[in-house]
């Protein structure tokens, strides 16, 4: 027994919030792993100071995928319901962003605002789909294919709105050649607004939101919700047997999921101005599955490297052309399911405590 | 005559997507009710299927034989699929759709690189025929009758062959089978070799009217895990009532508001039905309630 489980009532609830920063369901706790936290944190604030603008501005584009990961390792490696929908999310909220933002334009810090309503309305349409889904006790494999199939006809619904005709407002839709012309995140301020184009001021911005979505999403999963979530994912029948209304954990988890991959639409949309059909086809549909996977789905940090590392080594093999770089990826989620289903970088982040266990093993042979 | 002609419009334009729909789920029907196994490369057996048969066709091989060579040469690469991946992953169904979504990844990427984005297709065949004022293609017609075709000849399979009552065996209860001496990994081998067939037969049968581009398995797939999901884990019991009624929501939406209006329909039926049925339409029929 902890000091923490003796006397939560003295506490006060940021410390207890605090505390739930590691626990059970993640890995890395104690003073090392926060120690390799702050190293890792304070290499990437001073990354920009060894590298120019544009270089810096293209990392950015790595750290805006790490949300929607980061939501699918909530839903998939924690409630344990496979969800093929995320790039849904992240286009809605993309194209939403887009709209908004062409229509109302960038004063007073609506872009802002914007990036809040695309992942409110991302929300919103999990919470409809995950409505009908989890209250109709969809799980496994169908939950898979029903969030894939609403993927691939959004992206043919967005495909051929090329007409004028498509227009939301002054928003061409633009069918297959995607929207853009929207403005970036624009941050007002005193004097004079702060646009954060491509730039090493994004680049710090994002790095800022990729720390706090992991510390907010590590307390959550550490939490009364978090703990349930798990006992989901390992036994439902048991969970329900114990009083717990599963669909609602599901269906928080799944909208939760869905606003971070809004999140990441948005910020894709902001950095690239520029939003197309094509970020929802199935090959994109199948990345964030693969960066997950790979990584180590039931735990963020592993999921966190993981996605960071493979998108790395996507874009490193992209020179030779991107279909070159996509049968990798098929391989090394082929590879990962068979020789290592938890993830190899969880795999690697485990075996020291495995070979200690194996030595002491052989000890007290 | 103008409304013969507008009756037999609606009953081709039903039709044709009965045959669709049949023919995209069947193969991926056998392999997820036979070992609850979902098989995202479903759309590229089907890519393999269209791509032999157009390739046989164009070196001179009739037609009818193309396609059954497609559908052959789906089969073989099925089992070898089966025996390389998916036998190493029974027990784990959420791996097994993770690991075949690999492989469809692979696989259209592998077609994009070795034979480019576009392959030159073969002409529809048969012509047309023409009722009232109304012109409708004869393939179609052939196409209906290839679903209807294939669904009884499954029937026969799976109830009157050998093959059939020990794979009926093995999905009811696969220890008490392999008590009695039959060899289940051959059967799950045969079944996905056979479900892998009949997404190459689907495609066969669909590249003479279809543009061949490496990702057009894509087109079947939302038909096809509809059907599937509306139909639950029966082929006879499932899929084909599920056909049915997914068919006229498809043929009506499409004839009212377009294709894609048809597959948002279809999408919102699905998702209406299983909030109903959660187990589908042979779940209903079985009375196996959740």
């Amino acid at each position: 027994m902890t000091l923490s489980d003796v006397q939560p009532r003295r506490r006060s609830r940021l410390a207890a919030a605090f505390s739930r920063l590691e626990g059970p369901q993640t890995m890395g706790r104690g003073p090392g792993f926060w120690a390799g936290f702050l190293i890792v944190v304070a290499l990437a604030s001073a990354y920009p100071l060894f590298s120019d603008g544009y270089t810096v501005g293209n990392t950015v584009y790595f750290f805006t995928w790490t949300f929607m990961a980061m939501g699918l390792s909530l839903i998939w490696g924690y409630g344990g319901a496979l969800s093929f929908g995320q790039t849904a999310f992240f286009g809605l909220a993309g194209y939403t962003y887009g709209v908004l933002t062409i229509n109302i334009g960038a004063e007073y810090g609506f872009t802002l605002v914007a990036l809040l309503l695309a992942m409110l309305v991302a929300g919103a349409l999990a919470a409809l789909i995950g409505y009908f889904l989890f209250f109709g006790r969809i799980t496994g494999v169908f939950l898979g294919i029903v969030t894939l199939s609403i993927t691939l006809v959004f992206e043919r619904f967005m495909a051929q709105t090329a007409g004028p005709q498509w227009a939301i407002g002054s928003a061409r839709l633009n069918g297959y050649n995607g929207m853009s012309g929207m403005p970036p995140l624009t941050i007002p301020w005193p004097s004079g607004d702060i646009v954060l184009y491509p730039d090493v001021t994004l680049y710090y911005v994002v790095l800022g939101l990729v720390v706090l979505v992991y510390l907010g999403l590590r307390m959550l999963v550490n939490s009364r919700f978090g703990n349930v979530l798990v006992a989901i994912r390992e036994n439902p029948e048991r969970a329900e047997m114990l009083g717990y209304d599963i669909r609602k954990y599901q269906l928080g988890a799944f909208v939760i999921g869905a606003m971070l991959a809004g999140l990441s639409g948005v910020l894709y949309t902001a950095w690239g101005q520029y939003i197309t059909p094509s970020s929802m086809s199935i090959t994109a549909a199948a990345l964030p599955i693969v960066w997950v996977a790979v990584g180590g789905r039931s735990d963020l940090t592993a999921t966190l490297v993981g996605t960071l590392v493979v998108l790395g080594g996507f874009q490193a093999l992209t020179i030779y052309g991107s279909q070159y770089a996509l049968i990798v990826m098929g391989a090394l989620l082929v590879v990962t399911v068979l020789v290592a289903p938890e993830g190899i970088i969880a795999a690697i982040a485990k075996l020291p405590a495995r070979l200690r266990a194996r030595s002491q093993k052989g000890e007290a042979v | 005559m103008e409304f013969l002609t507008s009756i037999f419009a609606a009953f081709y334009q039903f039709g044709d997507a009965f045959a669709f729909l049949v023919l995209s789920a069947c193969g991926l029907a056998i392999i997820f009710g036979m070992m609850g196994v979902i098989n995202l490369a479903h759309g590229e057996f089907i890519m393999c299927g269209a791509y032999v048969t157009v390739m046989a066709t164009r070196a001179g091989i009739p037609l009818p034989l193309s396609i059954l060579l497609g559908s052959l040469v789906a089969g073989i690469i099925g089992i070898a699929l089966e025996r390389l991946v998916i036998r190493h992953l029974y027990g784990r169904p959420l791996d097994t759709i993770v690991a075949t979504w690999g492989v469809s990844l692979i696989a259209t990427q592998g077609t994009l690189i070795v034979l480019g984005s576009t392959m030159q297709g073969v002409g529809t065949p048969l012509g047309s025929f023409v009722v009232g004022n109304l012109s409708f293609s004869t393939y179609r017609i052939v196409l209906i009758f290839a679903a209807l075709a294939v669904l009884g000849g499954l029937y026969l399979l799976f109830n009157k062959t050998r093959f059939g009552i020990l794979a009926r065996a093995t999905i009811q209860v696969p220890h008490m089978a392999e008590g009695l001496g039959v060899n289940t990994r051959h059967v799950y081998a045969l079944t996905f070799g056979l479900g892998a067939a009949l997404a190459g037969l689907t495609g066969g049968l669909y590249a003479p009217t279809m543009t061949m581009v490496p990702t057009m398995g894509a087109t079947f797939i939302v038909e096809a895990f509809v059907t599937v999901v509306v139909g639950g884990a029966d082929v006879f019991l499932g899929t084909a009532p599920a056909a049915v009624v997914l068919a006229v929501v498809k043929a009506g939406m499409t004839s009212w508001q377009g294709q894609l209006f048809g597959q948002i329909a279809l999408l919102i039926a699905v998702v209406i039905v299983i909030r109903l049925l959660p187990r589908g339409i042979s779940g209903f029929i079985l009375k196996e309630r959740a």
